[in-house]
């Protein structure tokens, strides 16, 4: 990106649909499909338009089946296409699992690197939207465990652009979560041109000596409102956003607690088996003499996502954020 | 040697009012008055039960919505088949018509929609399941009771439902060929509403009716105009005594149409021209059974005025049930997880606890 480059006003979702269209127009390999991605442009109007501008050979509305939209995804990309399909919404993702798991994942090693699988399975993700059952899940954890796969989880409209056209051009498969509560909660400045931003490198939201807080997605809002609450009692966060967590940016985030000795951990999904009891196991791993109080998280509850009037229980805010730094720092 | 004639299959539909409340006189069925005003009260019912829905999301009283509108007659002609005290409903989320028909309590299914859990069950000692979202799932739920039924020799019938769209998910495949291999006593009862949110049948499949998948999995199955009442009565009547009868299980496919959006959450006309849902206005089941029970003298236009007047009563007194509920309880979110509770419940349960008791100090 030049410093000279033009920049829109955008959402998280325009973004999103920006670098579909730009990536789409650049390489015709490029193929959408999903349930209504074509005519409805997606039940979040993330792929708004696309059918207009590069018909239905190219942006295809399948029938209603996610092991069907995966299944031929791996075949399409077999044969030489890119497929981008969807996934509705997370909480539908488990017909596609066996998919998923059994092939996407597995297809590189599997055919001894003559059939790669440059695809990336797009879905929205995680609560906070007052939505039905089974439309709030954040189920991150189980494809992190999946060797193979690259989840990606963009926190901002910049992110969000520059990783999936990183995502759209890597030859390997990505999973690419789209955190819907902040699909349209905020604009910010996105350059016009495409860009990229890296896979697997996260980013430093904000610095500070005093503690790490590490989250991603729809809880870096909390993290970051954390942060600044934190700092009006002198509390300085150093606030991390992993963005792509497999292959995790080990580094910076072992770095960072080098730095600071205590770590707050934040996502919404269930604590147990969590994204979270990697990132403790790798810090633990790596700089346990650098600790100065047991690695804190902050997580969705170990139950089922609650209906609607409950969720707000459930989901990680800003003062359980606040709490679990001050338990770290009065360790 | 060469080519033999393995298959060759015939699908029926059928249709018996007219779109304009007129019977084909030779396939009426055999059924008393009370029970044509019986399923038209039921259509009714549930019209006056989905406009308050409508209302009240737009009002902010309940959350997201998925509409019924136009689907009452594919409810109402099954429900007067069914029996309570034996038959089970698998239902899916658009299924509150044939579920109110039965017994559960409307203020319940207003509860589910308001993102009350409690309304996902209630205490009637109906045999209702839970609606199911994970759109196909449930109709192997339905195949799996049948079973049970099958090998108990109980006389019930386990009734699976599901949209046109499900059809495409392999749960409904999986569901059809255990229960044919099963001999399951269970009814997969399909309302095809021609659209699955944006996506319309002829993109769903290439066949011409979802009905004829039933030859595949040597499923007894028929097509049936969802939209005339008389008709769904009875091809529920015969589906349901063929597999009372033991004969194994039935498919019905309801050709209706959803006249709204697909939720609340949705938008229509972004996929749907005003003239298609015009031309489907016409063919609205309500309309056409009130002037089959007039013209034939069932009814009154003063009866139908009492309907009217009974059906708003009780959709009103449903929604003072609803707001007349305790706040639900936040605490509830650990409870029935397990039938003992973990450890790290137990602690989070405890951890919410204090947050609450602090807010309220
Ligand atoms: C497995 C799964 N995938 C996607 C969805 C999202 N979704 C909810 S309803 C629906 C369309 C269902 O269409 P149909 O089966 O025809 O039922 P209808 O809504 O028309 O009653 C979709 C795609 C879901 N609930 N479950
Ligand atoms: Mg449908």
């Amino acid at each position: 990106m030049t410093a000279a480059s033009k920049t829109q006003k955008m959402t998280l979702v325009q973004a999103v649909t920006q670098a579909l269209k730009q990536e789409m127009e650049r390489d015709e390999s490029i193929l959408v499909l999903g349930e209504d991605v074509g005519k409805d442009g997606g039940v979040f109007r993330a792929t708004d338009g696309l059918i207009d501008a590069f018909g239905e050979e190219r942006v295809m509305d399948t029938p209603l089946a996610e092991s069907g939209i995966i299944g031929v995804s791996v075949g399409l990309a077999v044969a030489g296409y890119r497929p981008v399909p969807e996934i509705q919404f997370m909480g539908f993702i488990y017909p596609a699992v066996n998919q998923i798991f059994a092939h996407v994942a597995r297809y590189r090693h599997r055919s001894r690197g003559q059939y790669p699988m440059p695809m990336v399975i797009r879905m929205p993700y995680g609560g906070g939207i007052h939505a039905p059952e089974h439309h709030s899940e954040s189920y991150e954890s189980m494809l992190a465990n999946t060797p193979g796969l690259t989840v990606v989880i963009p926190s901002t409209p910049y992110d969000a652009k520059g990783l999936l056209i990183s995502a759209l051009r890597s030859d390997d498969p990505v999973i690419f979560m789209e955190p819907k509560r902040i699909y349209r909660s905020f604009r910010e400045d996105v350059p016009e041109e495409p860009y990229t931003v890296p896979l697997s490198k996260a980013a430093v939201r904000r610095e500070g000596n005093d503690v790490t807080i590490i989250s991603y997605g729809s809880m870096m809002r909390p993290a970051l409102e954390a942060a600044d609450f934190l700092a009006r009692d002198n509390i300085s966060a150093e606030v991390i956003d992993v963005r792509t967590i497999a292959p995790v940016d080990v580094e910076t985030i072992v770095t960072s607690v080098e730095k600071t000795g205590r770590a707050v951990i934040v996502h919404e999904a269930p604590t147990r088996s969590g994204f979270g009891a990697e990132l403790s196991a790798l810090i633990n791993e790596r700089a346990l003499l650098h600790l100065l109080a047991p690695v804190q998280r902050v997580t969705g509850f170990d139950t089922v996502f609650p209906f609607a009037m409950m969720e707000a229980h459930y989901l990680p805010n800003r003062q359980r954020v606040v709490a679990a730094v001050q338990t770290a720092l009065e360790f | 040697m060469g080519y033999k004639k393995l298959f060759r299959g015939e699908t029926v539909r059928l249709e018996i009012l007219n779109k304009d409340g007129k019977a084909d006189k030779k396939s009426l069925p055999d059924i008393s008055q009370d029970t044509m005003i019986q399923m038209y009260r039921y259509m009714r019912q549930m019209r006056a039960f989905d406009e308050k829905a409508l209302n009240l999301q737009r009002q902010g009283r309940i959350g997201t919505y998925g509409s019924l509108r136009g689907q009452e007659a594919a409810q109402a002609g099954l429900a007067v088949n069914l029996n309570e005290k034996d038959d089970w409903l698998v239902p899916s989320f658009r299924e509150h018509g044939v579920m109110m028909s039965l017994g559960v309590p409307m203020h319940l299914i207003y509860a589910y929609w308001k993102g009350d859990e409690r309304g996902n069950i209630s205490d009637k000692g109906i045999k209702c399941l839970p609606p199911s979202v994970p759109v196909g799932s449930q109709l192997l739920h339905a195949t799996g009771i049948g079973m049970a039924m099958q090998k108990k020799g109980l006389p019930g019938v386990a009734v699976g439902f599901a949209g046109d769209g499900a059809t495409s998910e392999g749960d409904f495949h999986e569901a059809m060929n255990f229960a044919g291999v099963f001999k399951a006593r269970t009814l997969i009862y399909i309302q095809n509403n021609q659209w699955a949110i944006s996506v319309p049948l002829k993109k769903q499949t290439a066949a011409e009716s979802l009905a004829q998948r039933g030859w595949a999995y040597n499923v007894a199955s028929m097509q049936v105009d969802g939209n005339d009442v008389l008709a769904v009565y009875e091809a529920s009547r015969l589906a349901l005594e063929h597999i009372r009868n033991g004969n194994g299980p039935y498919m019905i496919e309801a050709v209706t149409f959803r006249m709204g959006d697909h939720t609340t959450a949705d938008d229509h006309s972004r996929y749907r021209t005003p003239d298609l849902i015009a031309y489907w206005e016409e063919r609205d089941p309500i309309m056409r059974m009130k002037t089959f029970l007039i013209n034939e003298k069932i009814m009154t236009q003063a009866d139908d005025d009492a309907i009217t007047n009974d059906v708003t009563k009780a959709v009103d007194s449903a929604v003072k049930e609803l707001e007349a509920m305790p706040a639900p309880d936040p605490m509830h979110i650990f409870e029935t997880m397990y039938a003992e509770k973990p450890w790290y419940l137990v602690e989070q349960q405890a951890m919410l606890r204090d947050e609450l008791n602090q807010e309220k100090r």
